[in-house]
């Protein structure tokens, strides 16, 4: 097992709540430096609430969040995206009615860096070529793959140290799950970014992580390197459809 | 003919100016404010003060008439909105209301229930003019009121369409949880769009009280109840939308009083627009999310 030392963000003993719902039991997970961890599940279980509690939009009963230290549980969307934390909203969420283009400025809200921002989406262009030829079109005429990659170009004008992605394949085909987790791989590669990656399609998010995380109704039940994951027979059965 | 034309366009750009403010406000917050008219009246009142007490300058009342509607605006959507985020919409509907007969109440307390106006020695100054172009008279003060609207419809369009706070406003509109999740400071934007409705309103409040020289408490119910629906008619969402039903909605009530029925204007307003949602249930620019993007 990694060191704490390397530990870019640290979820340690959260519960949340939803009114008297309790969504998170007693969760704990860390993400290293550098690294793509996945974090499994089946519907309801609780991996979009782990991803909002990392943002900030659930506040967490008990326990804390740390991020390179720091602590960000508490702490609004604002303050978390500023310390380097990105996220790929489920569903894309992109502004419907904003253009390709605006959609990435977005993504770079909290930056004040005019040149930066600039250099960055040419970078966009480069690593998604599709984003760089419907720039000028409103995000809500694109095809749900096109608005995946959108979404992860978004996510990373904040120049995040960690990007946190929530089902970036649902509904996609699968030539352009292929793209999405491709990219995924290239974008942790060639930047560094480490990744909070959140599936269903537990086959292809262990193909890329290093290690992995299930979630079943609020708790964490089990947690491994990805090649254990995907040999551990339980696994098997019930996340990755091997009969 | 073409002067009946030009008094509907110059009380329909201020219906526009008024429509306009309450597009940015619900199509930011999806909330519908019924205090919008209590601001407009609020903005006549300010107007007026500065007029009677400093000086006969339209461009003095109106910048009073900005900050102190802007600050009005920002109060109002604390306290129906900000502290009721999570309540249901007729919750904050209701606390809008209250407000807006709170404010009535209180122009009543400190200028009195009767109408007032602005002295004669003093409204010459403003030069109450008119000339004459091809036949056709055309006063001073209309030509200053479409200039006002104008140059405040272009302010607008620049400032959702060309700035950075616009696009945040934008998202915002179109999805304020992502707006969230990216850093914006919601709250904030929620209150921006707040203050700049309101300040719009406030200056058409202004324009009308100087147009007509009558000031009096209820003086904003109509053209609250005008910019809303008004708003509707032209879309509910869209900015152009409210442009054109309020410039519309002026020219058929000017018409409706040059064709003798004067007592019935605002009768004949309503029937009109309801016309018009008969024939377009989703207004003039309905369908077409105002709150758009840029188009380059
Ligand atoms: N805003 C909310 N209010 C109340 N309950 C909620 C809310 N959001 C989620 N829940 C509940 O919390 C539990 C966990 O939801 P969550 O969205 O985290 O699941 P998930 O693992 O992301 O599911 P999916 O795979 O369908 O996206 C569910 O039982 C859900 O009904
Ligand atoms: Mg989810």
């Amino acid at each position: 097992m990694p060191t704490w030392e390397a530990a870019v963000l640290e979820i340690s003993h959260i519960d949340t709540f939803y009114g008297p719902i309790q969504a998170l039991k007693d969760v704990s997970l860390t993400v290293n430096e550098g690294e793509i961890v996945s974090l499994l599940g089946g519907n309801a279980c609780g991996k979009s609430t782990t991803m909002k509690a990392i943002l900030g939009l659930v506040k967490p009963r008990n326990g804390h969040i740390t991020f390179n230290g720091r602590r960000i549980d508490h702490r609004p969307p604002s303050v978390v995206v500023k310390a380097g934390i990105s996220p790929v909203l489920e569903a894309r969420r992109l502004f419907p009615y904003l253009t390709v283009l605006e959609n990435l400025r977005m993504g770079a809200y909290t930056r004040r860096d005019k040149n930066g921002i600039r250099q960055d989406i040419e970078r966009m262009y480069d690593l998604f070529p599709i984003v760089k030829d419907r720039r000028c079109q409103v995000a809500s005429t694109l095809s749900g793959g096109e608005q995946q990659m959108v979404a992860m170009a978004r996510a990373l004008m904040a120049r995040p140290k960690l990007l946190i992605m929530d089902e970036p394949s649902m509904g996609l085909s699968p030539l352009f799950v292929e793209k999405v987790f491709d990219i995924i791989e290239q974008v942790n590669q060639k930047e560094g970014v480490a990744i909070l990656l959140v599936e269903q399609n537990a086959n292809m998010a262990l193909s890329i992580a290093s290690r992995g995380y299930v979630l079943q109704t609020g708790e964490i039940v089990l947690k491994d390197t990805a090649r254990n994951l995907l040999n551990n027979p339980l696994m098997q059965k019930a996340y990755l459809g091997v009969a | 003919m073409f002067e009946q034309l030009i008094n509907g366009l110059t009380q329909g750009s201020v219906y526009a100016l008024l429509a306009l403010g309450f597009t940015l406000i619900f199509g930011t917050l999806r909330m519908v404010t019924f205090a919008h008219g209590e601001i407009y009246m609020i903005g006549a009142y300010v107007g007026f003060e500065m007029i009677r007490l400093f000086a006969p300058s339209f461009v003095l009342a109106i910048m009073a008439a900005l900050v102190i509607t802007a600050i009005l605006g920002v109060v109002v959507e604390i306290l129906a909105f900000h502290f009721l985020r999570d309540a249901p919409h007729v919750t904050s509907l209701l606390v809008t209301i209250g407000i807006s007969i709170l404010l009535i109440n209180l122009t009543q307390l400190i200028w009195g229930p009767e109408t007032k106006s602005i002295p004669y020695a003093l409204l010459d100054k403003l030069d109450y003019g008119e000339f004459e172009v091809w036949g056709v008279y055309i006063t001073y003060l209309q030509i200053a009121v479409l200039t006002v609207t104008v140059l405040l419809m272009a302010f607008l369009y620049l400032l959702i369409n060309r700035t950075k706070l616009g696009m945040v406003i934008r998202a915002t509109a179109q999805d304020y949880e992502a707006a969230y999740a990216m850093g914006v400071n919601v709250n904030v934007v929620f209150s921006t769009a707040f203050a700049i409705g309101s300040m719009l309103g406030g200056v058409a409040g202004v324009l009308i009280g100087v147009y007509y020289n009558l000031f009096y408490p209820t003086m904003g119910q109509l053209y609250g109840l005008k910019a809303f629906s008004a708003s509707v008619v032209g879309g509910l969402m869209s900015l152009p939308g409210s442009v054109v039903a309020g410039l519309l909605i002026g020219v058929v009530e000017t018409f409706a009083v040059e064709l003798g029925a004067s007592s019935m204007r605002h009768m004949v307003s309503f029937l009109f627009m309801i016309l018009i949602l008969l024939i377009r249930p989703g207004g003039l620019f309905g369908g077409r999310e105002l709150i758009q993007a840029r188009g380059d």
